[in-house]
């Protein structure tokens, strides 16, 4: 095992992008629900343990600020990437951009689930996966912005009318619901507790991948690479036993959070 | 030397001359003493009518609940029942009376706790509820706080279903004006107070938000909180959509630092939306909002705090964003649960044949 080749998938930089996003998604969860299900018997318990009116409301702000500020640096490394020329990062296998492929990709893998087909080959990013990220983008939109106007409620009413902080308030908790609910089931599911992936897929904290497991997994990306001889650069030593059992335990807390947060959802649907 | 009741054999002269009746001989009231000549007298004289001097009060207590008792509950109650031992009793005036002021609640609580044992009086326990009260309370720094006899009289004790009671509903906010005169003022035209004169059954007064008894610190979250609750109890749609709000989400929370009923509408000065004079009136609202939110605007006000997601007409984009968000949380909470169960199906129980493709 200690000749185990891995593969780097993710930089330092998105895997720091990817630890912010997923504190401060859990963060804001956490520190929203009680106030979604204000009538629920865990909601009170829960805000006065979270420090009461003023100080979930605070972490709630801070939380929402660290996104947006950590949205925004993502959306300006992407521009970046794109005025310096880089190629594939806005159309092509390796874009994060949804292209005709993945309805294909997705109809194969349908038809494998169902004993119809072989396994599509996948390239780069998967159709969930790019699901997954641009579900964040629309989330950004839908509940940053409706968060913003519920934030500065007098601002933004100089220019909007009255019914759209209605729509407003409807539309960050319906988001919220669907984001969280999303995350916690089924991108934890599809990335991380899988049968192939129990109980969690470490890529995105150690940024590296087993070489075997990249060419089984992405054997278009894989071949890619190999052809274009881009592999050897790509070639990582095996993630410091240390730091992945840090990773993995930091990985489960926050596994474990957001299932508990499932199913407080759960429980308030079931009770109201 | 006493009987197995309790009452002396004897009457202790001290004690009588200390009463308020010391001057009195004891014919004044044990008329049939008057005719005994041969002493000692018999063992029962008869029953002295208090009401041979204190016509008035005897008469209150014969119309009152009190006189009116069912044998079941205890039986009629007497003078001395509240007055004291009928050889001591003191004037009201004294500290020492059971009938002083700030002795009334509990002599009323001898029947009034819910306390049972042998013989017992039971009236209804309510005594508990006063002892914690703000009045209560009061009552320990200034007697002008009120006991119970300053608002239920002391003889003429009648049941709140009574038309002339004090408590009537209908009669609670002259009642409580005696002492809350601008309370009562502001009160007065509101349109709960128009409610309630027109015999509106349900309608609020002082104690339908205050309580009756218990009367807690109006500045207390505990009180804040619960007359939300109590306004909910006739407006109960205004109840739903406010804790839709951010204002009643926080609320049912437990923390009152956000709008509550009385906030926007005014507690005493409760008036019709289309009432110039009401806080919500559109001419006034402007203004309300700006307490909490100081530079709100014009088109901030036209928010709807009691907004009803399936109200297409009042809130047609509210209406039509929530029937979006429904559709688009189902859509993809079944496509993907379909897609995830399926796929956990596949990798659970199928051979992998993953690797066939590119072997």
């Amino acid at each position: 095992m200690a000749d185990r080749r891995y593969v780097r998938r993710f930089g330092r930089s998105e895997r720091l992008q990817h630890l912010v996003l997923l504190v401060t998604f859990l963060g804001l969860a956490a520190t929203g629900l009680p106030l979604l299900f204000s009538d629920a018997a865990w909601a009170r318990p829960m805000a006065q343990l979270l420090g009461g009116f003023g100080v979930t409301g605070t972490l709630h702000r801070i939380f929402a600020a660290s996104l947006i500020a950590v949205s925004l640096v993502h959306v300006s490394w992407i521009a970046l990437r794109v005025l310096r020329g880089e190629r594939g990062v806005l159309w092509g296998p390796t874009s994060l951009v949804p292209q005709p492929r993945d309805l294909v990709e997705l109809y194969r893998h349908v038809r494998w689930f169902l004993w119809r087909g072989p396994k599509p080959a996948f390239d780069r990013y998967t159709y969930w996966e790019k699901f997954d990220y641009l579900a964040v983008f629309w989330g950004m939109v839908i509940i940053g912005g409706s968060g913003l106007m519920l934030w500065f409620p007098e601002f933004f009413a100089r220019f909007l009318p009255g019914w759209a902080f209605n729509v407003a308030l409807l539309v960050h908790g319906e988001e919220a619901l669907l984001a969280v609910g999303f995350i916690v089931t089924i991108h934890f599911f599809n990335s991380h507790m899988r049968p192939r992936k129990f109980p969690m897929d470490m890529v995105m904290f150690t940024g590296v991948v087993p070489e075997e497991e990249y060419a089984r997994e992405r054997p278009l990306e894989y071949a890619r690479l190999k052809s274009k001889a881009a592999l050897e650069a790509l070639l990582a030593p095996p993630p410091d036993p240390r730091f992945e059992r840090r990773a993995r335990l930091g990985g489960g807390v926050a596994i474990a959070v957001g299932l508990m947060l499932f199913v407080l959802i759960v429980v308030a649907s079931l009770t109201r | 030397m006493v009987r197995a009741d309790g009452r002396p054999v004897v009457v202790r002269p001290d004690a009588f001359a200390a009463s308020i009746h010391g001057g009195l001989s004891c014919i004044d009231c044990h008329a049939d003493l008057a005719t005994v000549s041969d002493f000692p007298h018999p063992e029962r004289l008869a029953p002295v009518s208090c009401a041979s001097c204190h016509d008035e009060p005897a008469a209150g207590l014969m119309r009152s609940v009190h006189g009116t008792v069912s044998a079941a509950a205890g039986g009629a109650l007497q003078c001395a029942a509240c007055h004291g031992p009928p050889h001591q009793i003191k004037p009201s005036s004294d500290f020492e009376s059971p009938t002083h002021k700030l002795q009334i609640a509990e002599t009323c609580a001898e029947c009034h706790s819910g306390l049972t044992g042998p013989g017992a009086r039971r009236g209804p326990a309510v005594a508990g509820m006063f002892a914690d009260s703000i009045h209560a309370m009061a009552l320990e720094r200034t007697t002008v706080a009120p006991a119970c006899t300053d608002c239920h009289h002391s003889h003429d004790i009648l049941r709140k279903t009574d038309a002339k009671s004090p408590v009537h509903p209908p009669n609670i906010p002259a009642a409580c004006g005696t002492c809350h005169g601008e309370q009562r003022r502001l009160f007065g035209d509101s349109v709960h107070a128009e409610r309630l004169a027109a015999g509106s059954p349900g309608a609020p007064q002082c104690a339908s938000c205050h309580t009756a008894h218990r009367m807690a610190a109006t500045a207390s979250d505990e009180w804040q909180l619960a007359a939300v609750e109590q306004c909910g109890t006739c407006h109960r749609e205004a109840l739903a959509t406010y804790r839709d709000s951010v204002h009643g989400q926080v609320t049912a929370l437990g923390f009152t630092p956000v709008a509550k009923c009385a906030d926007c509408h005014e507690s005493h000065q409760v008036y019709r939306v289309t009432d110039a004079r009401s806080s919500v009136s559109p001419q006034n609202l402007l203004t309300t909002c700006r307490t909490c939110h100081p530079s709100a605007t014009p088109n901030f006000v036209q928010f709807q705090p009691h907004a009803n997601k399936e109200d297409r007409d009042r809130l047609p984009a509210l209406y039509y964003a929530a029937l979006f968000m429904d559709g688009l949380l189902l859509s993809v909470f079944v496509f993907f649960a379909a897609h995830t169960l399926l796929w956990f199906a596949r990798e659970r129980i199928g051979p992998s044949d993953e690797g066939a493709h590119h072997g």
